[in-house]
């Protein structure tokens, strides 16, 4: 079906005429926590390429340890975020899985870097996604996404079990909330301005 | 299918992509990136009559401001691929204006991620 929605003005770009537009990704595996990172920063109602997974498509993926979640997003959702009169933030969602690899190559080409969520109480499912980042080339930082009953984690033992460099960030952050999200965000713009110089 | 001439014009999820596309293939793609933004064309104010239903609807939503081509794949639900080649043959036809975004390159990246942070932290403190 083809919809013609009518949208308001708040739903285009302010400034459009002069603003460059850039991008970072916001990854880690299913149900960590990307599609609420994004809506807690966005000033859009985030929005997707893909429908929601249905409940076939839900025998594919690990399931484990996320009881309660009913559905997830399949290819990429977004936010966006006006950063100033001449520059325009988008934030690319998606899981970390290979079979969306045409997806990956389009998120992936000209982001400014990205922030790697993830879940401390499932370390081993983020082994994926930080792979690809590192394939195709992106500087990163770690957000944990501080789930509700997990117990804090020892930063040197998480450094250690997701074979990190020395001067990759590592921040926790609560994806609800929009203060603790943008903090996340920060840590790696100031990071990926630090190796730009 | 319960009416005796069933023919449903209007569901588009039973019409292949390439038939919504003519069977044009895909653009460029630094031409429309996921954050090309894109408008409709001031000269084409007078309502164009040769368009499809798909491409009427994406000059429909451009004609009030920028979009990047993801949030047009977005609102219109339509798949990614198939907005980017209804955006490039609009595009060629004079009715929309598409700004990519600027190469990649160290200066200009620097001065960007200033800015970028400089207004997160005006914005969230």
């Amino acid at each position: 079906m083809v919809s013609a929605p009518s949208l308001g003005e708040q739903a285009y770009v302010r400034g459009g005429a002069t603003q460059t537009a850039v991008k970072i990704l916001v990854v880690g595996h299913f149900a960590v926590g990307k599609t609420t990172f994004i809506g807690s920063i966005s000033e859009i109602e985030p929005l997707s390429t893909e429908e929601t997974m249905t409940r076939a498509a839900e025998a594919v993926d690990d399931l484990k340890g996320v009881q309660g979640k009913t559905t997830t997003t399949v290819a990429m959702d977004f936010g966006r975020l006006t950063i100033s009169e001449r520059v325009v933030l988008y934030l690319f969602g998606t899981p970390g899985q290979q079979r969306f690899v045409q997806m990956w190559e389009d998120m992936a080409r000209g982001a400014l870097g990205a922030l790697v969520l993830v879940d401390p109480e499932r370390l081993a499912d983020s082994f994926a996604v930080i792979d690809l980042i590192e394939q195709y080339g992106l500087d990163y930082a770690i957000a944990v996404n501080h789930f509700d009953g997990a117990p804090p984690r020892d930063e040197r033992a998480l450094r250690e079990a997701l074979d990190l460099l020395d001067d990759t960030p590592v921040v926790t952050c609560d994806a609800r909330d929009e203060k603790s999200s943008a903090d996340a965000l920060t840590t790696l713009v100031r990071y990926l301005l630090d190796r730009a110089h | 299918m319960t009416g005796h001439d069933g023919w449903e014009p209007e569901a588009a999820e039973l019409v292949r992509p390439y038939v919504i596309t003519r069977g044009r293939d895909l653009p460029d793609e630094q031409q429309l990136s996921l954050i090309t933004l894109v408008t409709a064309s001031p000269e084409h104010a007078q309502r164009p009559t040769r368009l499809s239903p798909e491409e009427q609807s994406l000059l429909d939503i451009c004609s009030a401001g920028y979009l990047s081509v993801a949030e047009l794949a977005g609102h219109t639900g339509l798949p990614l691929g198939v907005v980017r080649i209804l955006l490039a043959s609009l595009t060629e036809g004079g009715y929309l204006i598409t700004r990519p975004p600027v190469a990649r390159a160290r200066l200009a990246d620097r001065e960007i991620l200033e800015e970028v942070l400089n207004g997160l932290r005006a914005k969230f403190g």
